[in-house]
């Protein structure tokens, strides 16, 4: 089943394009835009954004498949990513990541069936000196102790 | 010591333009477009000594001096605000309470290079920082300070805020500008340089955030103030990261050449509930860690930290303390660059994998007798092997961690289990 921007997101488009001397460098931020639209880039929003910009679907599969922040399948409405790395790891992440996982009942890598959180370990946020930390979408959440994560989890619908 | 980096932090207002004109902001960019030819501001910057902040402290006026004047492709300025260095989050920062200073620096180094063209390629998980920095940007837009005639001389500058997609590698100059051209964070061989061959092919400069903002004050203060401050080969002010096992985490600017062990102590609070400190990285995940008595004679600058046997690097100030498995903290640090690796490079794409799996079972009392001396062969056949550092990155910590603490390695493997944690 083809997928098409709306009008709307077309324009988006034609002023991302105009913001670089060439269109290539646009390249991340219409992925960006067709993840917003689409939900996920899948092979169609592939295709689709492989035409709009010119390119062979798989160029533009080789670079969806690269970055950790599109993602190619669908994924829940909170996308909680607890960062794994040393300082983390050393402020307590690993213990924060076992409570998160009984709290919600799966396993990184995995949404839960109402389709509400999926659950990711990510590497280094920037976030170290306020470890253990996670981001949920766009948001940073810092210093985290069990009963803040409660807090956090009870406050996403 | 006088602030540079971190002056105009500490009110909630920081970041506003009204805040960073009230402060003087934008007068140094003033001055230098107006009054300043691009060689004499290469001059001062090199004369003050400043040294790139993102890891490789490569001197800055010489990178600028790099670009072939006579060439007539056009020039891009590129800051990397790609903070992605384990232990490491001092740009974001800058970026977050004063993106005023790391653009007024964008705008000075692409006058440098006689760019008309800055992008600000920042990190994709930093939302909060990247809405900062636009909205930033378009303050400065607006007051005339970016766009066409700046000041009414005829000089034309655009910058770019350009978010990434995650990926530590895309930190990496060579393998930011394949992203920057839209594709897979991918490193090239050097050389050539981006100064002569960059984005597109065209003369490119990539900078650090932390480079970038100490310039507005290098221009106002002059060259010689900055290079009174700090040592003979590390000029200036440098901004710590300190995370882990210390009572007073954050990020701390310090002359360059302070003591280390009196930076933990004193400054930091030490380690706290009364551990004794195992073990301490001072510049970012892929410097090797270095043991406490390592760190007596220690000052933080280029040269010291070198002569002791690791880099200053990002100086992303890593704290361990007793409690800390070494074997686990190794394994760590090798599963992040194997989930990071971007796969060009034989020896790191296979070598990651493989020193993090042969860590892993040390870890998990599966160890063999020979897995030390393997990973260490690992670590030799990867350094010097790729095509970009991050394959030295790699090599380095892992070699480091077990010449370190070689004992609580071999203990692992003798007991099949591991020796540190309290279960």
């Amino acid at each position: 089943m083809a997928v098409e921007f709306s009008p709307e997101a077309l324009k988006q488009f034609e002023t991302i394009v105009s913001r670089y001397p060439k269109k290539e460098s646009a390249m991340l931020p219409v992925l960006y835009l067709a993840q917003q639209e689409f939900g996920h880039l899948g092979p169609e929003a592939i295709e689709y954004v492989a035409e709009l910009m010119g390119q062979a679907p798989a160029r533009v599969y080789s670079v969806v498949s690269f970055y950790t922040m599109y993602n190619m399948k669908p994924i829940g409405r909170h996308h909680i990513q607890i960062c794994r790395t040393l300082p983390c790891a050393l402020g307590g992440a690993e213990k924060i990541t076992a409570f998160v996982k009984q709290r919600l009942g799966i396993e990184s890598g995995q949404t839960t069936q109402d389709g509400r959180f999926t659950l990711t370990e990510v590497e280094c946020l920037a976030s170290c000196g306020t470890a253990p930390m996670m981001q949920v979408n766009d948001d940073y959440y810092e210093n985290l102790t069990e009963e803040k994560v409660d807090e956090i989890l009870h406050s996403l619908k | 010591m006088e602030k540079v980096l971190l002056r105009n932090i500490g009110n909630a207002d920081s970041h506003r333009l009204s805040a960073y004109q009230a402060r003087g902001g934008y007068g140094s960019w003033q001055k230098v477009v107006q009054s300043m030819k691009p060689e004499q501001l290469i001059d001062e910057v090199k004369a003050s000594g400043l040294r790139g902040r993102g890891g490789a402290g490569f001197p800055t006026g010489m990178k600028w001096s790099f670009v072939p004047k006579d060439n007539p492709k056009p020039k891009y300025l590129v800051c990397n605000a790609d903070e992605s260095e384990p232990g490491t989050f001092k740009d974001r920062l800058l970026i977050e309470q004063d993106p005023h200073a790391t653009i007024e620096g964008t705008l000075i180094a692409a006058y440098a290079i006689q760019s008309h063209t800055a992008f600000i390629y920042i990190r994709g998980e930093l939302a909060f920082g990247t809405k900062r920095l636009e909205h930033a940007v378009q303050e400065a837009s607006q007051a005339g300070y970016i766009g066409k005639n700046v000041f009414g001389t005829g000089y034309d500058l655009d910058v770019i805020v350009h978010k990434g997609a995650g990926a530590y590698i895309c930190g990496e100059e060579t393998a930011l500008l394949s992203s920057l051209e839209g594709g897979r964070g991918w490193p090239k061989v050097k050389p050539p340089f981006p100064a002569t061959h960059g984005l597109f092919g065209c003369p490119t400069v990539v900078n650090n955030v932390e480079t970038l903002a100490a310039l507005p004050w290098i221009i106002e203060r002059g060259a010689a103030a900055y290079a009174a401050m700090g040592t003979e080969k590390s000029k200036g002010t440098k901004l710590f990261s300190v995370s882990g096992h210390i009572a007073k985490p954050g990020v701390y600017e310090l002359e360059m050449g302070y003591p280390f062990k009196k930076f933990l102590e004193e400054d930091c609070g030490g380690v706290p509930k009364g551990k004794k400190l195992k073990g301490v990285i001072p510049g970012g995940g892929s410097m090797p860690v270095l043991r406490p008595e390592e760190i007596d004679k220690v000052n933080l600058d280029y040269e010291s930290v070198q002569a002791a046997g690791s880099l200053l690097g990002s100086g992303g100030v890593i704290v361990m303390d007793e409690t800390t498995c070494m074997v686990r903290a190794a394994w760590n640090i090798a599963r992040f660059y194997a989930h990071e690796s971007c796969g060009q490079c034989s020896p790191c794409r296979e070598g990651c994998h493989w020193m993090e799996k042969i860590f892993h079972r040390v870890e998990h009392g599966e160890g063999r007798k020979d897995d030390l001396d393997l990973i260490l062969n690992i670590s030799g056949n990867i350094m010097g092997n790729t095509i970009c550092p991050f394959g030295d990155a790699a090599a380095m910590p892992a070699a480091a961690f077990i010449r370190k603490f070689r004992d609580e390695f071999e203990a692992h493997i003798a007991a099949k289990r591991c020796t540190v944690r309290m279960e």
